[in-house]
């Protein structure tokens, strides 16, 4: 398998406090990494990082070989932050065809049109989603960030709000990228549903990295094993 | 119809659906990008109406203060009218620059907009596109009570004025866009563009002002004003320039 995603000796700071911290991490392709940590672990920063959304000031990134903020990678990127990244006053639809366009996607509405279908908002889609409930909200902000099929998809806690059959449905949307060649780094706290979708494992603390590897089967039955990998 | 087949044939499969619309040279997509973010923040601004009514209502109420306040000669009128039109439309400038980015700052679509395939030059160019769209509807606004009030009948020389403004609107707009990113993540945000922005606009709002005086008092321009209209010009396309190519380091920092 080849390599997508590359971090060396990569340092963040904010301040005078290292969110990242001499953090080296190679993530193959087709693999879905589920990186976990407690608040303040550097998961956010890390995410932001590969984005190309927040610079950081010692060591190499590279998507695909790339700097996360060449063209290149930025085609290849899906990113899903904490905010949901649509727009309060347009309707549904509206926000999938401008992010749709944005990607220079032929067929703008029927994508959005195929995207609000496939996460259950079709009756709302002409709705402005300052009407939306948190986890309608939640489902638009997926559609967004697969819409443009990425090859890198960067999901920081997309479990957030989601009730079981959206989540349900989140995983099957995970499941259905890795199939299609996609790479997948997902940040969260809910772990039994990030470690059912991930191949790989990340556990992290104070801004490094305590354990990177496959998810095991003990690890589904007992998601508490991770909490060994925490230094104290 | 094609939209059904879309949906019920071919364009089912993803791969059909992902297809890129264009394979276009890199200066032609980025227009196209500047254009969907303009539109994008114009359709915003059309069901929100949140910086036009008030650039527009702060242009016109300062017009009528001005009008009830002072009580020159017409003479002297016409000397001011330029430096008066154009203070009017920098300071009502200032509420529509100010929305500009931070209406990327609900649900953190400034990120969204960042980590897409949108190239930062674009977005940039976008929201100068937009504001100056807003800005040249608050000028036109202001120019009709202005006409009233002052007894102007500037519409004689509205090819030449429209021009001028035009002109004076796109580095304003650019200056804005520009300062709006610089700035959207300050908490003294309203307070700290105005200060950034006008000593920058010195030259462009004396340019603006002398030409739109001389136009006030029907003179032609003289080869001294096309000095004006050059620097105009220049200004323009060196701040679009400028922030096309450093647009990466603006919006990141």
């Amino acid at each position: 398998m080849t390599e997508a995603i590359l971090l060396e000796n990569v340092w963040k700071y904010y301040g005078d406090y290292p969110a990242l911290r001499n953090y080296s991490l190679k993530i193959e392709e087709h693999s879905c990494w589920a990186l976990i940590g407690r608040n303040g672990a550097g998961k956010t920063t890390l995410l932001r990082i590969l984005g190309g959304l927040t610079p950081f000031q010692r060591g190499t990134v590279r998507i695909f070989g790339e700097p996360p903020r060449s063209a290149r990678a930025r085609r290849q990127i899906g990113f899903l932050g904490h905010g949901i990244g649509v727009y309060e006053d347009l309707t549904a639809r509206e926000n999938l065809v401008f992010f749709a366009r944005l990607a220079g996607m032929a067929h703008h509405a029927a994508v959005a049109d195929t995207w609000l279908e496939r996460v259950g908002l079709t009756g709302a889609g002409n709705m402005p989603v300052r009407q939306f409930s948190r986890g309608m909200r939640q489902r638009l902000a997926l559609a967004r960030t697969f819409l443009h099929r990425p090859s890198v998809l960067l999901l920081d806690e997309p479990f957030t709000s989601l009730d079981d059959r959206a989540i349900r449905m989140l995983t099957e949307l995970l499941e259905e990228a890795r199939q299609r060649g996609a790479t997948i780094v997902l940040s969260t706290h809910q772990i039994r549903e990030a470690l059912a979708a991930a191949s790989h494992v990340g556990v992290m603390e104070n801004g490094k990295l305590r354990y990177a590897g496959e998810r095991t089967a003990e690890m589904l039955e007992d998601p508490s094993l991770l909490y060994s990998f925490y230094a104290a | 119809m094609q939209h059904e087949r879309l949906l019920l044939g071919e364009a089912k499969t993803p791969e059909r659906l992902a297809r890129p619309a264009f394979t276009l040279a890199t200066p032609l997509r980025e227009l196209v990008q500047a254009w969907w973010i303009a539109r994008k923040d114009l359709a915003i601004e059309l069901r929100t109406k949140e910086s036009v009514n008030a650039a527009g209502a702060f242009a016109i109420t300062i017009l009528l203060m001005f009008s009830f306040a002072f009580d020159p000669t017409e003479a002297e009128n016409r000397a001011y009218f330029g430096g008066l039109l154009w203070l009017v439309f920098a300071f009502a400038g200032a509420l529509i620059f100010n929305r500009g980015f931070a209406r990327e700052l609900p649900n953190e679509c400034l990120d969204a907009l960042l980590a897409s395939p949108l190239s930062p030059s674009s977005l940039l160019l976008g929201k100068a596109i937009s504001i100056f769209a807003m800005l040249v509807l608050v000028e036109f606004a202001s120019l009709l009570v202005f006409g009233v009030f002052y007894d102007v009948r500037w519409w004689r020389h509205a090819g030449p004025l429209a021009g001028v403004f035009l002109l004076a609107t796109w580095g304003i707009a650019v200056i804005g866009a520009v300062f709006g990113a610089l700035t959207v993540n300050l908490r003294l945000r309203e307070l700290m563009l105005p200060i950034l922005v006008y000593p920058v606009l010195i030259p462009l709002l004396i340019a603006a002002t002398e030409l739109s005086g001389t136009l006030f008092q029907n003179q032609p321009f003289s080869s001294d004003q096309l000095l004006w209209v050059r620097l105009l010009i220049v200004f323009d396309v060196v701040f679009t320039a400028l922030a096309a190519a450093l647009a990466e380091t603006i919006l990141l920092n």
